[in-house]
This record gives structure tokens, C-alpha cells and sequence, in this order.
């Protein structure tokens, strides 16, 4: 049970935190509450 | 032109939103019962392992074929799937990915308006001072429409009407401001009621606040492996079951939320991280609140009558009153947490079914989200209103079983053949990789193209032809007799058609005369619909052919 419990919850923080510290795609990307960020725009806008 | 300019507002919004999606009242009602019917701690080997095999294949392949198909512009299944295989019928393969949301947002809604109901009764203080008897009767008289404790008529038809405004609501407040935002809220909100309510349901004391059973008995219950069941056949189609139901694969939901995804964006990472959320509140929040606290006062054999009938009677007519047992205060806010937890569960998901009705109405015939919104809101009232006033004589298991069930694995299997070998796994696996942020592993290609459709096949011919009892041993050996849960013996009403002729009570040979017609008035019904959409389809194509679009 505890195997179980700790390996689901492991996995899931080890996808959550991977999926918040992976660096941002320059923009256009999908996603709009980025928009207006400086350092997320593509070098060639 | 498509009047669909939707997108997500943030990445952490889309994967709360999709985990959401898929996060249901399942994962408190189904998953632990499941386990507990199914082997206990041995469950969880099959289980995990179909997760591995089927449910992440599947969640890549939906993944990846919404956002193929939000390419060209498409933001349902009939014409994502459409783009992917030249055949002119697949698009009628993907009517399925409407056709489901609305039955199933049909049912679901009403269960949603329950939960929604019993959070306002536990915060008023309804169940105070009611024995067991008393909050198990208020659930019958609530389900039969009986009188009403608050002194509205037809209460349950007042909660049921007004969830699904607040649905339509927030349907038409579009993706980002209305569905995205009610995940950031919900999400949060359910994983900490989850915790509050699991941390009592592993901390019970036998002796205290009438406890009998300290929380490990109902933990060892439902864990302690039984190892004799591993090898079973009908314990892994229980499993493969569980993870469709629980992933809220096969219904095109997924589809429609990662359309709005663009093609250099991540979508392997992004489905990890919502399915291992999904299982996290199944796996370790779910199974420690229903089964361990019901065990903690009313005992083994008593909660192992209980489970036989699902866990919907736990979760209304036994739970509240047992939180009660804590005092008023605490009994109060738990049953607030609990119904609150199931409620934003279940919102998040009828969320979804929502979508693929809203972004075929934007996509082929130009409507506005708000009128695509309310036309959806309109649609499952109408075909909802027969769950809720015909509910004894089983309309509600019928949509639960032909479009909760058997559509999903049915669409399931279809469309992994299609990503697999009609569109073909090197372009499908292309699209996998495209963007990702992790690397995907090589050998879960060999899995997508071999082991996720037979496994589908298997699920599907096992619950074709399920034997008798569960005994494959017999069936292989010859004396395949067929069982009555099989979709065959389904079909023919053999369990009720039985029931009717062993009946010598007029009253009761009445009830089942009565029961048979309303289930097959439900299918004939339920079959009007696919038909209908499948119409709606044809026009949306003969529209496309007129506009040069094809």
C-alpha cells in the first residue's frame, strides 16, 4: 500500500514540477496569459 | 469561416483543466468499490499495469490526434478524425465523440445536482440529528422525488435545472474564463478537501466518536492483496475498466481540449502530468476516505453488503450520517468537504462533455459560444429530464451503460486503429514527439501499435461475450454460457425477461413489464440521438463540400 501510495505521488509531483520549471516556448504559443511577457517573445518579433 | 478563436490562457490552467476532465466522481465512488469487488491490494497490479499499457498509449494518442486535428481548424472528433483517415466514414466514427458527452452530461449532470444539493443540505444542517435510517430515507424520498425537506417542490428537479444553468454558465463564459478558471479553483480545492477527509479516514480509533475499527482495518481491507484473483481474466477487465472510465478516454474530450494546442507545443509531458494527477486522486485521496471511514463504524461484513450495489450508497446514505459522528460542527464541515469535493469533481468533467458539442457548432455552422452554450445546456436538459423522472425504472443505468460504457471502449478501439494503422504509427509517433518536453519512451511505440488496440479488442470481446460468473476456465473449455452483465444478454433484457418469468406478484410482473418498456423507450431513444448527430455531421460536410472546404 505504501509503495503504491508513495511511487502514484511521486509521479505525479515529479511530472507537475517538470511541467513548471520546463522553460517556456518562445511565442506565438498556446497559451495567452503570456502573452505580454518580454522574455518569452520570439527573437524575430 | 470557423467563429472558434478560443485558446488556453496558461499551460498549469490546461493540464488542471484536462486532469479535471478526467478527475470524476469515479475516482470516490468506483475506484475504491472496484478494488474491493476485484482482489483488493492485487487490483492495483492490473490496474497499474493497464494504466501503463492503455491508459497513457490512449492518452497520447488523444492528445496528439486533437491537437492534429486543431491544425486544420477542427475541434470535435467528426472531423478531427476525419483529417487523419481518407475513408469518408470515420467522420461518423467520431459522432460517437459527441454523441457520448451529451448522454452521459445527461445522467452525470443529474448526479452532479445531487452533490450539489447535499453540500447545501450538510451546511444547513440537514442530517443533524438523524439516525442511519433517517439520511438513507431522505436519499429515497430525494431520488423519488418525494417531499421536500426544504419545502421546494420537486427539489431534486430545482437542483438538477439549476446546475446545469451554472454548467452552461461557464460553458459560455468560454475556455479560458469560464472552463480554465473553474479548474484553478475546483482543482485545488477538491485535492485539499481530499486530504482533509483522508487524513481522518486513515486516523479513525476504534473506541472513539463510536468508531469501532480503527482506520487500518478498512485500509487492510482494501489493500491486503488477494493473490488467487490476479490471474483472473474479469479482474483485468475490470482493471481496463476502471482506467478508461477514470481517464475519461474514449469520449472525445480530450480531443476537443488539446485542438486548442498549437503543433510545436508540448502535449507528451502535458498529458503525463494530467493523468498521474487523475491517478493520484484516485489511488491515494479515493481509496481513503469512502471505504476506510464506512469500515471504521459500520464494519467489515456490513460495508462488504453495502459495496455490492456501488458506491453511490455509501457516498449518500451512509456518509453523511457517519460524519456526524465527529459532532455537529466537524460532521457538518465534513459533509460540506465531501458533496464540495464531489461537486467540483464532477463539475470539471460535465465541463468537458460540454466542449466538443460547442467547437462543432463554432467549427461547421458558425455559432457564438454563448449560443452553442445554451443550444448544449437545452439539449442535455431535454434528454435528461427522462433520467430524472423515470429514474426506478432504470433510464438512468441504461444512458450509464450504452453511452457511459460500451461507447467508450467501442470508440476507444476504433480510434486507436486509426492513429495506429490507418494514419500509421510513424506519423502518429511524429506527432507524439513533436514538442515534447520529455522524452517519450521508444518501446511505448511497439505498445501504441500492438499491445493498446489488442488489449482494447480483448476488453471489448470480453465484455461482447462475458461469461457466465466470470468463469473463463469453463467458457475456454467449452461451455461458454453467457453472462447476464455480457452487452449480448444486455441487448436481449435477459436479466430482466428472467426476473419477469419467475414473478407470480401481479405488482411486482407489473414493475418489470414497466421496467422493460422504459429500457428499451431508452435505447430506441438514445439511438434517435447518435442518428440525429450523424445527420447534423452529413449537413456539415455537404456544407464544407458547398464552401470549397473539402
Amino acid at each position: 500500500m505504501l509503495t503504491t501510495i508513495l511511487l502514484v505521488t511521486s509521479l505525479m509531483l515529479y511530472f507537475f514540477l517538470k511541467v513548471i520549471t520546463t522553460p517556456p516556448k518562445p511565442e506565438p504559443d498556446s497559451y495567452t496569459e503570456n502573452d505580454d511577457e518580454p522574455d518569452r517573445q520570439s527573437p524575430s518579433r | 469561416m470557423s467563429t472558434n478563436k478560443e485558446s488556453w490562457g496558461s499551460r498549469v490552467g490546461l493540464i488542471l483543466a484536462m486532469a479535471g476532465n478526467a478527475v470524476g466522481l469515479g475516482n470516490f465512488l468506483r475506484f475504491p468499490v472496484q478494488a474491493v469487488q476485484n482482489g483488493g491490494g492485487a487490483f492495483i497490479i492490473p490496474y497499474l499495469v493497464c494504466f501503463l499499457v492503455m491508459g497513457i498509449p490512449l492518452l497520447w494518442i488523444e492528445w496528439s490526434m486533437g491537437r492534429f486535428g486543431g491544425r486544420f481548424g477542427h475541434h470535435s472528433t467528426p472531423f478531427i478524425v476525419d483529417t487523419m483517415g481518407k475513408n469518408r466514414l470515420w467522420k461518423y466514427i467520431g459522432v460517437f465523440g459527441i454523441w457520448t458527452n451529451i448522454a452521459v452530461a445527461a445522467y452525470y449532470c443529474y448526479i452532479e445536482s445531487w452533490t450539489l444539493s447535499y453540500t447545501f443540505h450538510s451546511i444547513i444542517g440537514t442530517f443533524s440529528g438523524l439516525d442511519q435510517e433517517g439520511v438513507a430515507n431522505f436519499f429515497g424520498q430525494y431520488v423519488s422525488l418525494g417531499t421536500s425537506t426544504l419545502g421546494i417542490p420537486y427539489e431534486p428537479i430545482v437542483f438538477y435545472i439549476l446546475c446545469l444553468l451554472l454548467n452552461t454558465w461557464i460553458l459560455s463564459q468560454g475556455l479560458a474564463s469560464g472552463v480554465e478558471r473553474v479548474a484553478k479553483v475546483g482543482m485545488p480545492m477538491l485535492i485539499l478537501f481530499g486530504l482533509f477527509l483522508a487524513f481522518r479516514g486513515v486516523t479513525l480509533t476504534a473506541g472513539e466518536n463510536g468508531a469501532i475499527n480503527d482506520s487500518s482495518v478498512g485500509l487492510n481491507f482494501l489493500w491486503t492483496p488477494n493473490f488467487d484473483q490476479l490471474w483472473s481474466p474479469t479482474v483485468w477487465l475490470a482493471a481496463a475498466g476502471q482506467i478508461f472510465f477514470t481517464l475519461s478516454v474514449g469520449m472525445g474530450t480530450v480531443h476537443c481540449y488539446a485542438s486548442y494546442v498549437r503543433p510545436k507545443d508540448d502535449i507528451a509531458l502535458n498529458a503525463m502530468s494530467a493523468g498521474w494527477m487523475n491517478e493520484f486522486v484516485e489511488v491515494v485521496l479515493g481509496a481513503a476516505i469512502l471505504i476506510p471511514i464506512s469500515i471504521g463504524y459500520l464494519g467489515v461484513e456490513r460495508v462488504s453488503e453495502m459495496v455490492q450495489s456501488g458506491g453511490l450508497g455509501l457516498a449518500f446514505q451512509t456518509l453523511p450520517y457517519l460524519f456526524y459522528q465527529w459532532g455537529d460542527l466537524l460532521g457538518a464541515l465534513s459533509g460540506m468537504m465531501w458533496f464540495g469535493l464531489l461537486f467540483f469533481a464532477g463539475i470539471t468533467s460535465s465541463l468537458a462533455m460540454g466542449t466538443p458539442w460547442i467547437g462543432f457548432m463554432q467549427d461547421e455552422f458558425n455559432w457564438g459560444r454563448k449560443s452553442a452554450a445554451w443550444s448544449f445546456g437545452l439539449f442535455v436538459f431535454l434528454l435528461g429530464m427522462p433520467t430524472v423522472l423515470f429514474f426506478k425504472y432504470g433510464v438512468f443505468d441504461e444512458y450509464d451503460y450504452w453511452a457511459g460504457t460500451v461507447s467508450l471502449v467501442v470508440f476507444a478501439l476504433l480510434e486507436t486503429i486509426l492513429f495506429s494503422w490507418v494514419f500509421g504509427i510513424n506519423r502518429g509517433w511524429r506527432e507524439i514527439i513533436s514538442g515534447a518536453d520529455i522524452q517519450v519512451p521508444a518501446f511505448y511505440k511497439f505498445i501504441i501499435k500492438f499491445v493498446t488496440p489488442l488489449l482494447l479488442l480483448w476488453v471489448f470481446l470480453g465484455s461482447l461475450f462475458t461469461p457466465k460468473g466470470g468463469d473463463w476456465g469453463a467458457a475456454i473449455a467449452g461451455n461458454w454460457v453467457l453472462d447476464n452483465s455480457s452487452i449480448i444478454n444486455k441487448l436481449k433484457n435477459v436479466d430482466l425477461e428472467q426476473k419477469l418469468a419467475a414473478a407470480t406478484d401481479p405488482e411486482a410482473i407489473q414493475v418489470l413489464e414497466n421496467q422493460i418498456f422504459f429500457v428499451n423507450a431508452t435505447r430506441i431513444l438514445l439511438l434517435a440521438v447518435w442518428v440525429a448527430l450523424a445527420l447534423l455531421v452529413y449537413t456539415a460536410y455537404k456544407k464544407r463540400v458547398r464552401e470549397g472546404r473539402v
